[in-house]
């Protein structure tokens, strides 16, 4: 299958993302620059972690309006996989793609960790490798990764089982320990934790690896 | 136009001789704008004019030495076709004025100065200096500026996208008033595309690309120069402010753009901005540059030639390129958003000239500005010595354990290093604390490369010449207890003010003593950066040579620092080492439990210590190390206490067999000693043998709490957990 890797001005997990799909999970991988209007033939997304436009203003706030998006919503639309990785999670909730809001650490500190991922769900793309219950061991690297929605939203999620990771130890005072959900129709995902940084063992971890692992499963089956 | 007065020229710490020098270069007086341009670049920090002398003594040859002093980083060869850049850069005054932007433009400039050599920045390091945080008096403030130090590194760093995997952070009352924050940067590229600082080709364009020049950090270089005083905090404009985003799109650019091919030379503007761009590389390539002001992009309107010449703007580069490709150019830089423009040309007359509005506003020669900057051969006669032997108290080892593991200089730096993403790039191998010399991998090569940073401020206050030699002795005993050969290193070198005999006796000592361990241990020096006028109303810091080392391994899973299992036999690799009452006053018992400083370094055999090196990484090729740790701040007792903070919490019984008094035997810092723990004994004692040294089995591992005897005596016995909470809860109480 195809891995299609977003690349924002101020994307810097890209190349992570890239090595992951590629040397570890041994597919083939493509990157998209911001202002192209389609995602080519690509069987998955993901918008990787960085600093989209530097964040300015809002996390993921000015990425939502690049040209490239218009073409990730549309794929979503049409089923495509979406996987936002940290500030592509940011990215994701700003366009509204999923649901709730990141907002800034309790701590108001950047914080770069390993933490204990719960799976929530295996009903899922990006699950389906994994097994409910498991723990992952997968770091996270942000300064706005604290989850929050309001409790209809919430609600929403637990009974559609849309949250795909609750932390074990919340590390950010994330809502519900939320660490990953996922959109209604079950395509697009976002996640703070970096599972593409724990694709090797030799990085202390290859955990993460069933994500893309799950993603593949999916492609490959439909 | 402003008249060239006495006073005018004292404002730009020129002194008489100096100004004389410029009227001798430019046959005429100096108008005002070259008079600023003379005194950035023959300030202290650009010009190097008191160290310069003496830094030809240090070693900067050697097989792999690709490039050596003089670019904007070394350069290293690390087989396979790839070579690495790296260098140690200090923002210290800055940072004191203003933590957060301080030592991000601090960052920021030593990124550039990698990625100007064609290199993609894969690691920082960072070695920092503060005052106490608990002091009644100014702990606040330290406390102030470590957070935002730290959070300026980590803003810069994460949002660059380069991982910030190591270094060290003291702590000490000389540095109240001036902290130091020395940023080391590597970066990794082809061999065949390695870019220099150079000039050439006559009427090749000069390119300006970045950001916009506005009035920040104007006399930024001169600023660093001088000493503090109660009106420093006035030079706040001076420092400038970063934008780590136009960074990551200036990097990306950049190589892009040299990989067009159409680019001859290139460099960033840091200290002294355009000034310094524009002579160094018309200078390096024996060249003269044109440029007119009017075409350079800025920020603010009504600015001066001498404005815009003095700018120390972030996020600006400086290239030259090949006549008739400059739009194989702007298109990369066009994709990337940045603004790129034709500012000027490459002459053959040797000369920088500005033009403003087309008027000719200076025009100086560009060798004479860059490199015949006065040198001096400032006065040194004795560094200061420290006290007498105080009386000792006899501490029990039992209660000064937890004590020293909670102090500022040992704990536990998770608070910092948890701010700073180590991990983007997905190379690092060990994260911080768990290693004691980061390791990245070189994807591109298949091997891996690990990295140090130290120094002793109080060691070197005792003795500059043995503390400089125990700090590169150390550097290269963390490289060497990861299985690393160190290969190269790179400097910083903080002092105080160099017009002062006695700061400058330190200076040349420890230079002295840095080129005499750097030759013995085959790492030359291919790059640093010298820092003086480290001073607050009249107070200097310790004199603070940071070395920054490199070496390479296979890559491969790390041997770290915590013990794995229990019933393994641990190793001293150098033995139990020597001390007395002398050797005793620069560690940290002395600092933390007598709170004095006296005597001497402890004692360094350089020839023993490279056996210790090579036997430890012997032992780590063939496999036989589960654990490695060196020992260093709080000896012993403190290496063991580390070793057991792993996940598994497996500690140690410990029985020395030694006369030493116990807080000595304990906690004496003798050099060139590695705990290690192995299952295999009787090979690592062969191992020592063939290279004579000491490498007594001074315990077992065990599955519970920490014991160390003297003989048959108990020294002191803990519960891990005790410890741990002591050494991981200390500086997060005393940042609070």
């Amino acid at each position: 299958m195809k891995f299609g890797v977003i690349v924002f001005p101020g994307s810097n997990c890209d190349h992570d993302a890239f090595y992951a799909v590629t040397s570890n999970l041994g597919q083939k991988a493509e990157f998209i620059w911001h202002d192209s209007n389609s995602l080519g033939d690509c069987d998955a997304v993901i918008l990787p972690g960085g600093f989209a436009y530097g964040d300015y203003l809002r996390c993921g706030a000015i990425a939502k309006f690049s040209p490239v998006m218009r073409a990730v919503r549309k794929f979503a639309g049409e089923g495509g996989l979406v996987l936002g990785i940290c500030n592509g999670f940011q990215v994701l909730v700003e366009d509204g793609l999923l649901p709730g809001a990141l907002i800034r650490n309790r701590g108001l500190k950047f914080i770069c960790r390993e933490v204990r991922l719960r799976v929530e769900t295996t009903n899922s793309p990006f699950t389906n490798a994994a097994s409910k219950g498991q723990i992952l061991r997968i770091p996270i690297a942000h300064g706005e990764g604290c989850y929050f929605a309001d409790n209809r939203t919430l609600a929403e999620l637990d009974e559609e089982d849309r949250v795909l990771f609750r932390y074990a130890g919340n590390p950010n005072g994330s809502v519900n320990d939320i660490a990953g959900i996922l959109s209604r129709e079950r395509n697009v995902m976002g996640m703070m934790p970096h599972p593409e940084r724990a694709s090797d063992a030799l990085m202390g971890s290859s955990d993460g690896l069933s994500v893309f692992q799950s993603v593949l499963h999916a492609v490959v089956k439909a | 136009m402003t008249a060239i007065t006495p006073e005018l020229i004292a404002q730009h710490q020129l002194t008489s001789t100096e100004y004389r020098k410029i009227v001798d270069i430019l046959g005429r007086e100096p108008n005002y704008t070259e008079l600023g341009i003379f005194s950035v670049m023959w300030s202290e920090h650009c010009s190097y004019k008191s160290s310069r002398l003496h830094l030809k003594k240090l070693p900067t040859r050697g097989r792999l030495v690709v490039q050596g002093p003089g670019e904007n980083a070394g350069v290293i060869d690390i087989g396979g076709g790839y070579v690495i850049a790296f260098k140690i850069e200090s923002h210290n005054h800055p940072s004191f004025i203003e933590p957060f932007q301080g030592a991000a433009t601090g960052v920021g400039g030593i990124l550039r100065d990698i990625f100007t050599m064609g290199a993609r920045p894969i690691a920082v390091l960072d070695s920092l200096r503060f005052g106490r945080l608990d002091d009644p008096k100014t702990g606040a403030r330290n406390r102030r500026i470590l957070g935002g130090v730290v959070a300026g590194i980590a803003h810069y760093g994460n949002c660059f996208g380069v991982p910030t995997i190591g270094g060290e952070c003291l702590f000490e009352p000389c540095y109240d008033g001036n902290p130091l924050v020395n940023v080391f940067a590597l970066g990794v590229c082809k061999k065949e595309e390695v870019f220099y600082a150079r000039a050439a080709g006559i009427g090749n364009p000069v390119i300006y690309v970045g950001a916009r020049t506005g009035r920040d950090g104007i006399h930024g270089a001169s600023m660093a120069s001088a000493e503090f005083t109660e009106e420093s905090k006035q030079k706040r404009p001076n420092v400038q402010v970063g934008d780590p985003f136009m960074e990551k799109l200036l990097l990306e650019a950049c190589l892009e753009a040299m990989h067009t091919g159409a680019i001859v030379g290139i460099q960033d503007m840091g200290a002294a901005g355009l000034t310094c761009s524009t002579c160094e590389m018309g200078s390096r390539g024996a060249v003269g540059i044109e440029i007119e002001l009017d075409r350079v992009p800025q920020r603010e309107t009504g600015m001066t030639p001498y404005e815009i010449m003095l700018s120390e703007s972030q996020e600006r580069m400086l290239l030259v390129a090949d006549k008739g490709r400059e739009e194989e150019v702007f298109r990369v830089f066009r994709k990337w958003g940045l603004e790129a423009v034709e500012i000027g040309l490459v002459t053959d007359d040797g000369k920088l000239r500005v033009r403003h509005h087309g008027q000719v506003v200076a025009e100086i020669p560009n060798r004479e500005l860059a490199d015949e900057a006065p040198l001096y051969d400032r006065p040194h006669t004795q560094p200061p010595r420290a006290g007498l032997i105080p009386d000792l108290p006899s501490a029990k080892v039992q209660r000064t354990l937890p004590a020293l593991l909670a102090a500022p200089d040992i704990c536990s730096k998770r608070w910092i290093w948890e701010q700073y993403d180590y991990q983007v790039r997905t190379n690092t191998l060990a994260c911080p604390e768990r290693t004691d010399a980061a390791i990245l991998r070189i994807k591109e090569t298949g091997t891996s490369i690990a990295m140090s940073l130290d120094g002793n401020g109080r060691y070197c206050y005792l003795s500059p010449r043995e503390g400089a030699k125990l700090a590169v002795a150390e550097s290269c005993r963390n490289l060497s207890t990861v299985g690393a050969r160190p290969v190269a290193a790179t400097n910083c070198l903080n002092f105080g003010n160099p017009e002062r005999p006695e700061i400058m006796a330190q200076l040349v000592a420890a230079i002295e003593g840095m080129a005499e361990a750097c030759a013995f241990f085959d790492t030359p020096i291919t790059g640093g950066n010298v820092s003086l006028y480290n001073e607050t109303l009249g107070e200097g810091v310790y004199p603070t040579p940071v070395m920054g080392m490199v070496g390479t391994l296979k890559t491969g899973e790390p041997v770290t620092i915590p013990f794995k299992n229990a019933n393994r036999s641990v190793i001293l690799l150098g033995g139990i080492g020597d001390c007395d009452d002398t050797r005793f006053g620069g560690t940290q018992y002395a600092k933390e439990i007598v709170g004095e400083l006296w005597g001497l370094p402890p004692a360094l055999d350089l020839e023993y210590e490279q056996r210790v090196q090579f036997a430890m990484r012997k032992i780590i090729a063939e496999g036989l190390a589960e654990s490695a740790h060196d020992l260093s701040d709080g000896g012993l007792a403190v290496a063991v206490a580390e070793c057991s903070f792993g996940p598994a919490e497996i500690g140690a019984l410990i029985e020395l067999n030694s006369d030493l008094r116990p807080e000595m035997l304990a906690f004496h810092e003798g050099p060139s000693r590695i705990l290690i723990s192995t299952e295999f004994p009787r090979k690592v004692a062969a191992i020592a043998e063939k290279y004579e040294i000491e490498a007594p089995v001074v315990g077992v591992t065990i599955s519970k709490g920490i014991e160390i005897r003297q003989r048959t005596i108990t020294l002191g016995a803990w519960e891990i957990a005790a410890l741990r909470t002591a050494y991981q809860q200390a500086l997060e109480s005393h940042v609070r």
